[in-house]
């Protein structure tokens, strides 16, 4: 771990330059934090990802990415559209493969453990890699409790502890929503407002307690104040699990996250990253000129 | 369903105005009238159908009264009784032993088509399946009763008898031909019906729902059991539906492998007659008057019956097509 | 050390061999019917195909005992009752089909659609009742002019539902090219909507006719069957599947024999009219027919 000593220094100033105020508890139990790619995370809900390429058939749409994601902190993925950024999510919890003719080659690793390994099934991985996807995707047959509770009620309750209620109860707090739905749990959840919508998606995808909660532009189809009080919500999950958020806002990636990473297409029209580092430094002072280009607003 | 069809109304909503002015001319509205008269024609020829058919039945009505011809076992022609209440029995109990044989199975080929097979495979299974619809009923009747009804009387009845006779459903007189066949031929008919419309229902889950579902987790079976067939759930059941008025208004197989009894027993070995059979049998053989007006009567019952399944299914597969509940992808 | 991405949990290995079971079951279920379909169709290519000749399409029915012997006069009686079904149902379901495209307001198109639809759901034996009663009784005979009302009543719908959707598939823009040189409307849909939906007209006109050309039902009580050769359109008229009926439910076996033969050339035809129409087709309209 010769990387993890030098990159200390540094390690400091990043920290209280993001979120070591708001999140003191992350920055004791996450000494792993580089800016330099390929270095692994200690703190769990880390991945890695080495060479990932991913296909539709032979097209190539997300060209070699080698990058690490820091457990328990929340990363961005942004980039023009059609840059891949989506695809590249999609790896990380192997939903990708569920396209047609999909398919991914390198290796991603969570907590060191390839994901792809040949006894590793998907279904496995999605419970510990959870997702929220651009459109509030609530089931329309299920009340709001079912909804939290759809993906305990196929996996089983973990800890005997604790009640199917309490679970539900804790998921629908975690993502600020308890106080407005408590009293009609067995409404049906697509009669909730867009952004109570995708607060019950979140809230449905941590009941199952994930490491990871991967989010494709969750705020897409909310309206400014819906998106407000998501963005509140991933500063505040941040401690619990890992959140890489794909956004084609750059004022929503520079408030909610602590590394960004940027994607563009390059001449194949397959996506590549371009550069993946503090969001501080993304933002201030790229070392790219593309991702300069980009972040000014000079283009995309 | 192919409910939605182009821009209906459209032509008439952009001609209006241009064609009284440019050609507001005689042609037109020649056109437009003998294109209307055709289709008035349809609406006659529709309400002339119901009316027609009551009015063959009235002999009936009026000797044994509508609903009173239909809690009545007995079926005399020779001393001019005629009650169909066996008959109604055997075309429910034939019609559901059909469906459910045939649910589990139209779904499964549903699902695999839309959900499971590799994409290369979906069309070419779809398609084949769908044959299985197009094969006339007369060719099914007699396959039916020259393969599959000695086959029941050969290898199934004993075995059936054996393990389910302590029930009131399996037992002697077994024959071949029962209601047992008449469900197991509806059924193969009916199969391809419902998991045509099921399929198309499947398909319009979106993505997403499923994405949801995956994400969390979730086997194959489990995204189709707790999120595809919940979701589809109303166009479903019209599906089915639609396949029970195809197997009640069947005629020709029924008619060849469920032995036209006289009576009904709950025996599912048992021969036993539907309001159908009964109308094939005996139609060209009816020597009274009233003989003719009981089965027209019977028609009439099956005709409302079969209104009334067709149009609650249709009402239902349409209003998932067209719909506004659930969001589309 | 031991993966934690590998469940070994007897839940997680329960909940997958489930999952697993239930695909195979709806696979198998696809594969179940597949066979059956093989099953009946091999069978009737086999029997029917053992005891087809010549003489089958060109002699009629001989009497018991005899050698020999075909369907010639049910095939040929078969098909004039379709061509009375066509003159009859063919006009009336394509000026409807017209009508609902062109013309209609949607809650008039609505109404007859659903009317339509609902007529298609009629048992067709029921359709024969009504031919009987308004026909039969009426001219006090059995007849091919009532067995052709009876097929065409079956028709229409069919026909004017897939007339329908190919005239809808015209490009609106055709017709507003048309419009901006002044044609009338009705030359326009004439001549320019209609032949460019000509081979949809003509395929819908194909389907209608194989579906009315298997049905049984309707025919006893209407055209009746008769052993000869037809006397004339007010006459009783033999017909393939009416007389493949008699024959097959008669005790005989040379009556079966040509049961079979005459059920292969029903499914020929029939089900390669159908299975054309599809393949050609397949995935755009006509799905439901």
């Amino acid at each position: 771990m010769t990387q993890h000593d030098t990159s200390t220094a540094t390690k400091e100033r990043e920290v209280s330059g993001t979120s070591a105020t708001e999140h003191p508890a992350v920055q004791a139990s996450s000494p792993g934090q580089s800016h330099v790619a390929h270095v692994e995370s200690t703190a769990p809900g880390s991945l890695r990802v080495d060479d990932l390429e991913a296909y539709y058939g032979s097209f190539r749409a997300v060209s070699p990415v080698s990058m690490a994601i820091e457990g328990r902190k929340v990363t961005a993925i942004i980039g023009p559209s059609g840059c891949g950024k989506s695809t590249f999510i999609r790896c990380l919890n192997r939903m990708h493969e569920t396209a047609r003719g999909a398919h991914i080659r390198g290796h991603i690793y969570l907590d060191g453990e390839d994901i792809n390994g040949p006894k590793v099934d998907p279904v496995v991985i999605r419970r510990k890699i959870g997702m929220v996807f651009q459109k509030p995707n609530p089931f329309p047959t299920m009340s709001i409790y079912d909804n939290v509770a759809a993906g305990l009620k196929i996996n089983g309750i973990k800890s005997k502890e604790r009640s199917m209620d309490e679970i539900v109860e804790q998921a629908l707090r975690q993502a600020a929503l308890w106080d407005e739905v408590k009293d009609k749990l067995k409404q049906a959840g697509t009669a909730l407002s867009g952004g109570q919508q995708q607060r019950l998606c979140i809230a449905r995808a941590l009941a199952v307690e994930p490491e990871v909660l991967l989010m494709d532009e969750p705020c897409s189809a909310l309206d400014p104040i819906a998106t407000l009080a998501i963005e509140d919500l991933i500063r505040q999950l941040a401690p619990q699990v890992t959140i890489v958020i794909v956004t084609h806002n750059m004022q929503q990636a520079s408030r909610v996250s602590d590394r960004t990473a940027f994607f563009m297409m390059n001449a194949q029209r397959s996506g590549e990253l371009v550069e993946y580092d503090t969001t501080a430094k993304v933002f201030t002072n790229p070392a790219d000129k593309r991702t300069d280009d980009y972040v000014t607003g000079r283009f995309g | 369903m192919t409910v939605e069809s182009g821009q209906p109304g459209l032509w008439r909503r952009f001609t209006a105005g241009a064609r009284n002015q440019v050609s507001g001319s005689a042609g037109d509205v020649i056109f437009r009238l003998v294109a209307l008269a055709f289709t008035l024609i349809i609406l006659a020829l529709a309400g002339s159908l119901v009316f027609t058919v009551w009015d063959g039945a009235r002999p009936s009505i009026g000797e044994f009264g509508f609903f009173g011809f239909m809690s009545t076992e007995e079926w005399n022609p020779v001393f001019g009784e005629f009650g169909a209440r066996h008959i109604i029995l055997g075309t429910l109990v034939s019609s559901l032993i059909a469906v459910i044989l045939a649910v589990p199975v139209a779904l499964g080929i549903a699902l695999f088509i839309t959900e499971l097979a590799p994409p290369s495979l979906r069309g070419p299974v779809a398609f084949i399946i769908d044959i299985l619809a197009a094969i006339p009923s007369i060719v099914y009747g007699l396959w039916g009763m020259m393969v599959l009804v000695p086959f029941i009387a050969g290898n199934l009845n004993d075995p059936l008898i054996d393990y389910l006779g302590w029930t009131p459903f399996f037992g002697r007189p077994a024959f071949g031909l029962s209601l047992l066949a008449a469900g197991i031929i509806l059924a193969i008919m009916i199969v391809p019906i419902i998991s045509a419309v099921a399929r198309e229902i499947i398909y319009s889950v979106p993505a997403a729902q499923k994405e949801g579902m995956l994400a969390l987790g979730a086997t194959r079976w489990e995204v189709m059991w707790k999120v595809v067939l919940p979701y589809a759930r109303v166009g479903i059941v019209g599906a089915i539906i639609l396949g029970l008025a195809r197997a009640i208004g069947e005629t020709m197989a029924v008619t060849m492998v469920i032995g036209n009894a006289g009576y009904f027993v709950a025996n599912l070995l048992a021969p036993s007659a539907t309001m159908a059979s009964l109308i094939a049998n005996e139609f060209r053989e009816a020597g009274t008057s009233l003989h003719v007006s009981a089965l027209i009567h019977v028609g009439l019952v099956l005709m409302i019956v079969s209104l009334i399944v067709n149009i609650a299914a249709r009402l239902l597969v349409w209003s998932v097509a067209t719909g506004p509940s659930g969001d589309r992808r | 050390m031991t993966s934690t991405l590998v469940d070994t949990s007897l839940r997680y290995r329960r909940r997958k061999l489930f999952s697993n079971i239930m695909v195979g079951a709806a696979t198998a279920a696809a594969l179940g019917m597949m066979a059956i379909l093989a099953l009946i169709l091999g069978q009737v290519f086999l029997e029917g195909g053992r005891y087809l000749n010549l003489d089958f399409f060109t002699q009629r029915p001989q009497p018991l005992g005899q050698e020999g012997g075909g369907m010639a006069n049910a095939i040929v009686g078969s098909l004039i009752v379709l061509a009375i079904a066509a003159v009859l149902a063919l006009p009336v379901g394509f000026f409807t089909g017209i009508y609902l495209s062109e013309y209609a307001s949607d809650r008039f198109a609505g109404f007859v659609r659903f009317v339509v639809e609902t007529m298609a759901g009629v048992p067709s034996i029921v359709v024969g009742i009504f031919a009987y009663v308004l026909i039969v009784r009426q001219t006090g005979t059995f007849s091919a002019i009532a067995g052709g009302f009876a097929l065409a009543v079956i028709m229409i719908p069919i026909f004017a539902r897939a007339a329908e959707e190919a005239l809808a598939t015209v490009p609106f823009s055709l017709r507003e090219g048309a419009m901006a040189l002044g044609i009338p409307s009705w030359r326009i849909v004439l001549r320019i909507v209609v032949p460019t939906a000509g081979p949809g007209i003509v395929t819908a006109a194909m389907l209608a006719l194989a579906r009315a050309g298997g049905e049984t039902a309707p025919l006893i009580m209407t055209a009746l069957g008769n052993r000869f050769w037809h006397d004339g359109l007010m006459d009783p008229i033999a017909t393939l599947p009416v007389q493949i009926w008699t024959y097959a439910t008669g005790p005989y076996d040379e009556w079966h024999q040509q049961a079979w033969a005459g059920s292969l050339v029903l499914v020929g035809v029939t089900v390669g009219i159908i299975g054309f129409v599809r393949l050609v087709y397949r995935g755009t309209q006509f799905r439901q027919l």
